[in-house]
């Protein structure tokens, strides 16, 4: 066997994962995914080791619930055949890896940079002479938005190729958020200086990004979290994902000027977020979830001010549900629009609701099951037309999963609340791997320590990594003006790319 | 006269009402009625930007916006005074006139160069261009109707006898409502309150307007608004006296105003290619209404 399979939150030796020559990595790898709609590339970077290059390739096969690892050694400035001229859906990790180390990729469509402000290889390219994709033609002009966001939220830019009203073509250029997070992973080393960093990786997957970072750890400490850690972080995690989706809702009505369906989902989602200040003492749940410990322990009366706020919110957002999925003005904006066929999602690789949404059943809940999602015997949502309302609706019947989850959870509280644990050091020169399923999609997190049990590497993907694509397929032959609310309907994290 | 003045009062309460309308749809208290012009009378406190890109037709074109709309104010009768000008024909020349001042909102969009100016220029041309058809056959039908060409005498001869001026009526009335929402910019053709440059269409047009010449275009914007309220008042005041047709004038303004802040609160906007269709329907109902009148001349069988 060329590859190791392991499972999520398992730590191994870096010496087991099997170290491969490039060709057979390459035939590997690809040969894994090829024909396998149930297996998909949940990372793949590179890291220096003695003045080579170690490439760790990481699929996830949602059958068998393993992942599987394989490696190889290369040497910098290299020329390598790309994975992408086989596969999509490494297009974006090799991107990065050109970036980041110089090595070239044969036959790949585009190196173009993932981050700007310089190339970290070639320091000469940067956001300044960019050189975007043009299409030459006399009745066709270029739309450049961005990179300062019209309702100012985080900054992207960009680039439409329209004829008249009408949208061929859409390069999204990010990376103006690069804050060197994963560097700063490795600067950083006090527990709390590192959980405060993966809270700040997107600020609307807080709790997404610190469960990942908090399974990974413990997993690396060796360290078995008690079923009151699960409890909350299982029940934090549905809580956000209510929360934004309910937000999302909003911004959606918004987009299409509707406005009782902007003001009622607006409304709604303040008694969700309202009730993570309550128990963790602020709306974004920053502070709730660090490795071994319950900072917040969830309690009796907390679950009753729950079941409270359910009560009040439920039948008011079914009640402006129906009314938003029957209108027929908001239904002839949303049907048809922005779609991605399931080809396309699958061809790209795309995760979470992205995927789910054209019918691709890719959920970590299920596939790589973790916390209490197990005893909680999740079931996906999938939708099959690829369009805006698909997206609309999956949010809106997974705020009514997560209802009836939690509605499930704190009906059985954990008796015990275990003491905060006082992790031991990291284990030397291992590698651990950690998915969550946030609100958008996996989160994936990897660490690899050197022989100290010093981090030597800290590798983030947030979904949107992967997702960002869609949104550029699903606006081609669309209108210009509908490209707003398909890019709310996705609502991919500039930050979560940007790092 | 009257006209010329009562419009001028109606605009200051007329988006002011609007937008209360939308608030309390949505639950919410609101600002007061009179922001609007608050703001606008902040706007011409300052002066304006101008790009370096621009030339001298971006810094008039507001102005010659803004008069074109008090022109057309001009020719507007109230009931049986008539406005400042009237002529045969005076509603081609109230059309032509408003158009003026469109074409040169237009141009100045397009001398800013930016490519969302010039999209929504576009969008808005497309659109007025459009709902020419559906103003001229309905004023053109009141002509043939009355046997007069201008607005004064149009109107003071209007009479509501029949079954059928009763449906012409209110047939009118509905497309002048739809006009108003397409001239206006307004949902749901175009949303004013939107923060995406790529949906707007009149908003997008005014990106680059500052200070003084952003209010001149918004005040002008309150007066379109009663200026075509005004029109719809006409249709119903007739020879009606000053006693109740002064009031009567206040009342159609205001519910004028708060049927588009209805209209606004609950449904979405229109997808930007069924915005045609849209305004083709209105020229469809304006040769129902033409064909309503050559029924009552008995000229249509």
């Amino acid at each position: 066997m060329n590859y190791i399979r392991i499972t999520n939150h398992q730590t191994i030796p870096v010496s087991d994962i099997p170290e491969l020559d490039y060709n057979s990595f390459f035939e590997l790898n690809t040969g894994i995914i090829i024909d396998h709609p149930e297996r998909h590339c949940v990372n793949y970077f590179g890291y220096h080791v003695d003045n080579r290059i170690k490439l760790i390739c990481c699929i996830a096969d949602d059958l068998t619930h393993e992942i599987y690892v394989s490696s190889c050694s290369t040497a910098i400035q290299t020329r390598l055949q790309a994975f992408t001229s086989k596969l999509l859906c490494f297009e974006k990790f090799e991107r990065e890896i050109h970036e980041n180390f110089g090595i070239d990729f044969v036959d790949h469509p585009w190196l173009k940079p993932v981050r700007y402000a310089f190339n970290r290889a070639d320091k000469t390219k940067t956001i300044a002479n960019y050189p975007f994709f043009k299409i030459e033609g006399e009745e066709l002009h270029e739309v450049g938005v961005g990179p300062i966001h019209a309702g100012i939220i985080e900054p992207g830019h960009f680039r439409f190729i329209c004829n008249g009203e009408q949208i061929l073509h859409l390069e999204i250029q990010l990376g103006y958020q690069h804050r060197g997070l994963e560097q700063l992973f490795l600067t950083k080393k006090s527990m709390l200086q590192r959980a405060t960093l993966a809270e700040n990786i997107t600020g609307d997957t807080v709790v997404g990004h610190t469960t990942a970072f908090s399974y990974l750890w413990e997993s690396l400490c060796g360290y078995q979290a008690s079923r009151d850690v699960h409890f909350s972080r299982t029940l934090a995690l549905e809580m956000e994902r209510m929360a934004i989706h309910v937000g999302d809702l909003s911004g959606v009505c918004t987009d299409i000027a509707y406005q009782l369906g902007s003001s009622v989902y607006g409304r709604l989602r303040t008694p969700l977020i309202n009730f993570m200040q309550e128990w963790a003492g602020n709306r974004l749940s920053k502070g709730l979830i660090r490795p071994g410990r319950n900072q917040f322990p969830f309690t009796s009366s907390l679950a009753k001010r729950l079941t409270e706020t359910f009560n009040a919110f439920e039948p008011d957002f079914n009640e402006v549900s129906d009314e938003f999925f029957k209108l027929p003005s908001v239904l002839s904006r949303l049907e048809r629009t922005g779609v991605v066929t399931s080809a396309d999602v699958q061809e790209i690789g795309a995760v979470g609701m992205t995927a789910r949404m054209a019918g691709i059943n890719r959920d970590i809940r299920t596939s790589h099951p973790y916390s209490l999602y197990p005893e909680l015997k999740h079931e996906p949502i999938l939708k099959h037309h690829g369009d805006v309302y698909s997206r609309v609706q999956i949010r809106k019947l997974e705020v009514n999963q997560s209802i009836s989850y939690l509605k499930t959870l704190i009906s059985q509280l954990p008796e015990q609340i275990s003491p905060n644990a006082d992790l031991n050091k990291p284990k030397a020169n291992s590698f651990t791997i950690s998915l969550v399923e946030g609100w958008r999609g996996e989160i994936c997190h990897c660490a690899i320590t050197d022989a100290n049990g010093e981090m030597l590497l800290y590798k983030i993907k947030d979904p949107s990594f992967h997702n960002w694509l869609a949104l550029a397929l699903s606006v081609r032959n669309n209108e210009i003006s509908d490209f707003p609310v398909c890019n709310k309907s996705f609502n991919f994290s500039y930050s979560g790319h940007d790092l | 006269m009257l006209s010329f003045v009562l419009i001028l009062i109606a605009s200051v309460f007329f988006t002011g009402i609007i937008v209360r309308t939308k608030s309390m749809a949505s639950g919410r208290k609101g600002p007061g009625i009179m922001q609007p012009v608050k703001d606008v009378v902040r706007l011409f406190k300052k002066g304006a930007v101008y790009s370096r890109t621009t030339s001298f037709i971006f810094q008039i074109a507001p102005t010659i916006y803004f008069s074109s709309v008090v022109m057309a104010m001009m020719v507007v009768p109230f009931g049986q005074s008539r406005g400042f000008i009237s002529f045969n024909g005076d509603f081609v020349f109230f059309a032509y006139v408003l158009a003026l001042g469109k074409f040169f909102s237009i141009i100045s969009a397009l001398d800013t160069g930016s490519s969302f100016e010039g999209m929504g220029a576009s969008r808005e041309a497309l659109y007025s261009l459009l709902a020419e058809p559906a103003f001229f056959i309905l004023m053109g039908s009141f002509a043939l109707l009355t046997g007069y060409t201008s607005f004064h005498e149009m109107f003071a001869a209007l009479h509501l006898g029949s079954y059928i001026s009763y449906a012409i009526a209110i047939l009118a009335t509905f497309v002048l409502v739809m006009i108003v929402m397409i001239e206006n910019s307004r949902m749901p053709i175009d949303d004013p309150k939107t923060h995406l440059e790529l949906t707007m269409i009149h908003e997008v047009m005014i990106l680059d307007n500052s200070g003084f010449d952003l209010g001149l275009i918004m005040s002008a914007g309150f007066l379109k608004f009663a200026l075509y309220g005004a029109i719809i008042a006409n249709l119903f005041l007739g020879m009606v006296p000053y006693q109740y047709s002064i009031p009567l004038f206040f009342i159609i303004q205001g519910l004028l105003a708060v049927v588009i802040g209805l209209i606004e609160s609950f449904i979405a906007r229109f997808r930007m290619s069924h915005n045609p269709q849209f305004i083709f329907a209105l020229t469809s109902v304006s040769l129902l209404i033409f064909f309503g009148v050559l029924l009552v001349l008995g000229k249509f069988v």
